[in-house]
């Protein structure tokens, strides 16, 4: 040992020593922290994928609340009955309409009143009547007790002085001040209905006896100048109904229904003045029952109906067995709240109130068919109530004229176990049915959120893959690891695994631009093929061991594959080579013909054959793979016993090795299934995309995946629509999840095993 | 040894034929896919023949396009008059061009209506800027609408061409890069100015600044208006005449013509020059025509760049997840369960990570970026809608499984006595970790990385929702402070090949671009994948001399 050494090796607790020590010691641990939070971190990040999906999707399982904000009097306080209340977008600013044309706007949230306008009626008339126009349009008439009506158009300005929001009430009448009369007859309007769009005004009016008068007013421009002028259209219409409670008119003035407190409705249609039809008459409560409330949804296409046992129905117009459209009873909300006293509708979802004598009011929701929550308001009737436009709020008048103003917090009434994977039945359609249509050009169209199409069609994509795939891989898999001869493996596995790698969205474009419309050309060739290729390959071998041995071995044990690869070559030359004149003998020349109008058989381009090899060709590999895996890793001993205790290949294979390897190969089988499942790209650009529930060869489909990547970029954030599909991505998680992990566990328990064996 | 055929098949041999053809099935599908992909995607640059069709309409140019047989009886429903014997007709899609005229640029004709079809040699083809191609005989060569040639028309106007192509670069260099770096300081500065405003620092010294830069700014962009001016009148100078088949004669502005040739009097050597130029085009150059022509740089450009910041991502965090699992995490049942997760998280279909990346990343962790950072752009959200990084950071998280599990196999398979034996000699774990452990895992590391690059580089679902687009006017990289644009949205080879095989107005005039681009991406990701498996397999072999 020399100086220099010595001076080099410090000795264990020389201070630099120590330091160098503290130094690396401080490292390590240093690292070890990094290590722990980084590798946390990522594993807690990978999990945020799932409670993120949770946190989008919790809200649609929200039930709805309310509270009251607030309860006021007017500030001025009205001397006479109310009509009714119209609401703003933004809840600050009220109308109330009183029975002695006064109209007030006031604060929604002290009941101070802003400003007051009176309508314009003429001395010595009072008002008979009221309607509104329904829930949109905030246009409103009173009848007067001389026979006319005032129509006027409420309206909530917006401005912004000094960048601060500002609202101011107005008042207008869009057809003129002067009264319009309803016809010749001045007496007393009963009940009216009006509706206006920008066609024209129809008003119908009820003055007591057999006839309704009906007036439409249509704006119409002269040639000559540019002058607008009033026209009046008048019709007569005679009535057998008697005493008429409820008139409605819908807004494409096209339906007229009056009904009385028996319940009897009579519907007339009118949308010509010189032809009206009917009435047709339809009874809307059982024997003892009252109709106590009658009005429009959203959309005017269903009425809801309320009786005097707090139960409300919905009825639409569907064709019944016979094909006969009539108005139909679609479902009925029962409640314990009592008499139903008045049904407020939401403006742009397919929701509504209902008020109960007893003070209760509930909200439901007709599509997903569920009453989401009974609220307890009042001690007694209430007989007035309306809705925001926005559906946030509600405004009550209580019995002592005092206001409440309740916010509503229902962001997803539409969301139901029901709607979403149960036959509903919407509007304008004949039965209940599965159907996923989320989106529409207009307000009031009714979503149609079933979930169940999506999950059919990602099934039956799946099947089908999987139907191409499990045969040729399994099979393929059992030959590359038991039979093959390991020179031709090592060519043979990473081919596979190119073949795995290939981009879906490469198989997905060749499936839809090329294999489509060549499988469409040539599918008696398909089927053909499906006969040929068996009975070819087992002809083949049944003829390749009848030849001498020496021509026999000129291919080795494990190198079939090379050998018959030419036959399978020609076979599906053969099968496509046949394809014209199989269609010619068969099928009149034309297959695609011959399916859809002598089998009745839809047919799409791009169906599920397509899907099912496409898809099927990105599965193999992932099941190849695995079951390869599985049945190489069987321990040889196995084999060898059964070999020399006199099995064949084939017998040592079935008996032994494949028992052996089960459990392996139904864990490739489904973590290939649930790769079919998620894949998006292939279903995406070789199915039409079309939502529908027929599991015909012949016909697409629409998968979870791929309408979640269509509808994706356009749902409006946070919207029903938005978390439907998160919904969607939460299943499709979860089921491959729970597919993965059964399969990963499996496997688990097998390799256990081998290693025991 | 012949046996009897009941004997041969209750041995079963036949399954053992049958699982071999099986075998030559799988192979035989991914074999015939290649070719399939390279033969069209390589064909498309070669000039082809052009000939000349006669029609009951008047005559048309045409190059040959794939054949295909139908029904007879399927033409004669279109009114197609054919002999009753035939069953099977064979008829041929055939690319006429000349869309601005015909109103369409593809046409089926009878194969048999082929065969006596005539090859002018003289037929000129020019590739415009705009309605595809035109096939015409040239006329007269004209300046300021006066002819100056009509004779010898082709050699002159390859030399007008050259010239008028060097103009176009010209305002191209111009409009693009100048005028889009003016563009971009113009908008920083009203960027500028709204932060001022929002923070109430926008006092008349700042206005003043802020509008002397913005008058710099004006005046640059005079110039340039005056420049492009000049441009625009010169490259207006030249046209010619063209006449089609059935004799029409159409003026083209050179403007509008990116290359000329003659395809039937070009010689081998031509063609195969002519060949790679299309190739440089169609990689090296902006899409043209909804992305229906030209070339596909920014669709190779913006997956590289997703995938670079990918890889830049998922490599760190992966390795370190995996070596906290395998070194440091105490092995358990919790490990075993965090390991069938992370397992399983492969198996995730894709477009879940795609709708997690658009609700998380883009509008939870965006959003609030743009209203804690990026105020003064709102509502005109900044981070807070998709775009590059978004992209890359969704794919990191998909990938990093396949880090993750394979970075964990190199670890697993370094030996105890290598760790031992440094532990022994007085290392410490990180240095162990460091010194020997991570070196020996590194190609396993290398393999995870590239499958993660390979994975990432085709996978389109997820990037739909988070930042890939059709057509992206700026690149994710350029001049422009702070150079990578992080925020941009980008072009990518897959979504490419969905978006212009399947929404592309033209479908038909697209189809060979996309072959070539599938082909591009396949190419990418094959060669990702051997260079991964090859990696593997020496590693393998470097841990069998190991273990002995």
């Amino acid at each position: 040992m020399n100086l220099e050494t010595k001076k080099v090796l410090l000795a264990v607790d020389d201070p630099a020593m120590v330091r160098l020590r503290d130094r690396r010691m401080f490292k390590d641990g240093l690292v070890r922290r990094m290590m722990g939070v980084g590798g946390v971190g990522v594993v807690v990040a990978i999990m945020l994928i799932f409670f993120y999906l949770l946190y989008e999707v919790y809200p649609l399982l929200d039930s709805a609340e309310m509270e009251r904000s607030s309860e006021y009097s007017l500030s001025i306080a009205p001397t006479d009955k109310t009509l009714d209340y119209l609401l703003d977008e933004q809840v600050e600013l009220a109308f109330r309409y009183g029975d002695s044309g006064e109209i007030l706007a006031f604060s929604l949230e002290t009941g101070a009143v802003e400003s007051r306008f009176n309508l314009p009626i003429p001395e010595g008339v009072s008002i008979s009547s009221y309607t509104n126009s329904g829930v949109e349009g905030a246009l409103a008439a009173v009848g007067l007790s001389d026979g006319s009506v005032i129509i006027f158009q409420p309206e909530f300005k917006v401005s912004f002085p000094n960048d601060v929001r500002k609202i101011t009430a107005a008042l207008s009448y869009p057809l003129g001040e002067a009264p319009i009369f309803i016809s010749d007859n001045h007496a007393e309007l009963k009940k009216l209905a009006f509706q206006s769009n920008e066609d024209g005004t129809t008003l119908v009016g009820w003055q007591g006896g057999e006839v309704l008068s009906l007036l439409r007013l249509e704006i119409e421009e002269s040639m000559m100048d540019d002058e607008l002028t009033l026209e009046r259209y008048e019709a007569v219409v005679d009535q057998t109904l008697g005493n008429i409670d409820y008139l409605l008119l819908d807004e494409q003035q096209r339906n007229l229904y009056i009904a009385n407190k028996k319940g009897v409705l009579h519907e007339y249609a009118v949308s010509d003045l010189d032809e009206i039809e009917g009435p047709d008459k339809t009874q809307l409560t059982v024997e003892g029952e009252q109709l106590t409330s009658l009005k429009f949804l959203t959309g005017y296409l269903s009425l809801l109906a309320g009786n005097d046992n707090g139960e409300v129905s919905q009825w639409f117009h569907a064709r019944d067995e016979q094909g006969v459209s009539k108005l139909r009873r679609i479902r009925s909300f029962a409640s314990e709240n009592g008499e139903v006293t008045v049904i407020a509708v939401e403006h742009f979802r397919k929701g509504f109130v209902a008020l109960g004598k007893k003070g209760e009011l509930g909200l439901y929701h007709t599509t997903a068919q569920q009453e989401l929550l009974i609220e307890k308001v009042a001690e007694g009737p209430l007989y007035h109530m309306v809705i925001a436009p926005r559906a946030n709020a509600l405004l009550l008048e209580g019995v002592n004229g005092k206001l409440q103003l309740w916010h509503v917090e229902n962001e997803h009434p539409e969301v139901s176990w029901h709607s979403l994977w149960e036959e509903v039945w919407y509007e304008s359609y004949d039965k209940p049915e599965h159907l996923w249509q989320s989106s529409s050009s207009s307000d009031d169209f009714e979503p149609k959120f079933s979930l169940t199409p999506l999950a059919f069609g990602t099934l039956k994509a799946a099947f089908y893959a999987m139907l191409v795939a499990v045969p040729i891989a399994i099979l393929g898999a059992i030959y590359t690891a038991y039979f093959m001869a390991p020179r031709l493996r090592q060519v043979v596995k990473p081919t596979i695994e190119i073949m795995e790698a290939l981009p879906t969205v490469i198989l997905g474009f060749l499936a839809g631009l090329w294999l489509a419309p060549a499988l469409e050309d040539n599918l008696a060739g398909v089927f053909s093929l499906l006969i040929i290729l068996p009975v070819g390959i087992l002809f083949f071998s049944w003829f390749w061991q009848r030849l001498p041995r020496k021509v026999q071995d000129l291919v080795a044990e494990g190198w079939q594959p090379l050998l018959i690869f030419p036959v399978v070559m020609f076979l599906g030359w053969l099968s496509f080579a046949l394809s014209q004149p199989v269609e010619a003998v068969f099928f009149g020349g034309d297959i695609r013909n011959w399916l859809t109008n002598d089998m009745g058989i839809p047919f799409d381009q791009r169906n599920s054959i397509v899907v099912g090899v496409a898809m099927g060709f990105a599965v193999i590999p992932t099941i190849f793979s695995m079951t390869e895996d599985a049945v190489f890793s069987v321990p040889k001993h196995l084999t060898f016993g059964s070999l020399a205790l006199g099995a064949t290949p084939w017998q040592t294979m079935t008996k032994v090795v494949i028992l052996t390897a089960s459990p392996g190969i139904f864990s490739a089988v489904m973590i290939g299934f649930g790769r079919a499942v998620g894949e998006t790209m292939i279903v995406l650009m070789a199915t039409g995309n079309t939502p529908i529930m027929d599991f015909s060869i012949f016909q697409g489909m629409r998968t979870l995946a791929a309408n979640i990547a269509v509808e994706m970029p356009e749902a409006e954030v946070a919207s029903t629509h938005f978390r439907i599909l998160f919904l969607a991505a939460l299943v499709l998680f979860g089921f491959t999840f729970i597919f993965n992990t059964a399969a990963e566990v499996i496997r688990q328990r097998l390799r256990d095993k081998y290693s025991s064996l | 040894m012949k046996q009897n055929t009941a004997t041969w098949f209750k041995s079963g041999a036949p399954w053992v034929w049958g699982s071999a053809a099986t075998v030559s099935i799988s192979l035989l599908m991914v074999v015939s896919l290649l070719i399939m992909l390279t033969m069209r995607g390589f064909g498309h640059f070669w000039p082809s023949e052009v000939i000349e069709i006669e029609r009951p309409a008047g005559n048309t140019f045409g190059e040959r396009k794939q054949v295909e047989e139908v029904p007879a009886q399927r033409l004669r429903d279109m009114g197609m008059v054919l002999p009753d014997s035939v069953e099977f007709v064979a008829r041929r899609l055939m690319k006429t061009g000349n869309r601005d005229i015909t109103g369409q640029d593809f046409y089926w004709v009878l194969e048999k209506e082929l065969e006596s079809a005539n090859v002018p040699a003289e037929v000129v083809v020019l590739e415009r800027r705009e309605w595809g191609n035109f096939y015409g005989r040239l006329r007269s060569v004209k300046e300021s609408g006066v002819v100056v040639v009509s004779d010898d028309v082709y050699a002159e106007l390859e030399k007008r061409l050259t010239r008028s192509s060097e103009l176009f670069s010209e305002i191209e260099e111009i409009e693009k890069h100048q005028i889009g770096a003016i563009n971009y300081s113009m908008e920083k500065l009203r960027l500028k100015k709204r932060a001022l405003e929002l923070k109430g620092a926008l006092d008349s010294e700042a206005q003043e600044e802020l509008r002397a830069e913005r008058a710099e700014l004006q005046n640059g962009y005079g110039s340039y208006q005056k420049q492009l001016r000049e441009l625009y009148q010169a490259i207006k100078r030249d046209s010619l005449e063209i006449e089609t088949a059935d004799g029409k004669i159409v003026e083209q502005s050179l403007k509008t013509i990116v290359r000329a040739y003659q395809p039937n009097q070009m010689s081998l050597v031509e063609k195969v020059a002519f060949y790679f130029e299309k190739l440089g085009e169609f990689v090296g150059d902006d899409p043209r025509e909804a992305n229906t022509e030209g070339g596909i740089f920014p669709a190779i450009f913006g997956t590289i760049m997703m995938v670079f910041l990918m890889s830049l991502l998922v490599t760190p965090l992966g390795v370190i997840a995996a070596i906290y699992l395998r070194e440091y995490a105490k092995q358990g049942f919790l490990t075993r369960v965090i390991r069938i997760a992370v397992n399983n998280l492969a198996g995730v279909p894709s477009i879940v990570y795609g709708i997690f990346g658009l609700g998380f990343f883009v509008y939870f962790l965006g959003g609030n970026i743009d209203r804690i950072f990026y105020p003064e752009a709102l509502p005109a959200p900044t981070f807070g809608t998709p775009g590059l990084m978004w992209a890359a950071l969704t794919l990191a998280i998909l990938t990093m499984p396949v880090v993750i599990v394979s970075t964990e196999e190199g670890l697993s398979r370094v030996p105890k006595a290598i760790r031992e034996g440094s532990l022994a000699l007085g290392a410490t774990k990180a240095e162990t970790l460091w010194r020997t452990v991570i070196p020996m895992a590194s190609p396993s590391i290398m393999t995870g990385m590239i499958l993660a690059i390979a994975r990432a580089a085709g996978e389109v679902a997820p990037l739909m929702l988070v930042g890939v687009v059709k057509l992206a006017p700026t690149l994710p990289l350029d001049g422009n402070y702070p150079f990578l644009h992080l925020d941009r949205k980008f072009m990518h080879l897959g979504f490419h090949i969905y978006d212009v095989g399947f929404q592309s107005p033209n479908v038909e005039a697209a189809r060979p671009l996309v072959y070539a681009t599938a082909l591009l991406l396949v190419v990418v990701i094959v060669i990702l994948n051997l260079a991964a498996i090859s990696i593997r397999n020496r590693l393998r072999e470097k841990y069998k001399a190991l273990e002995h």
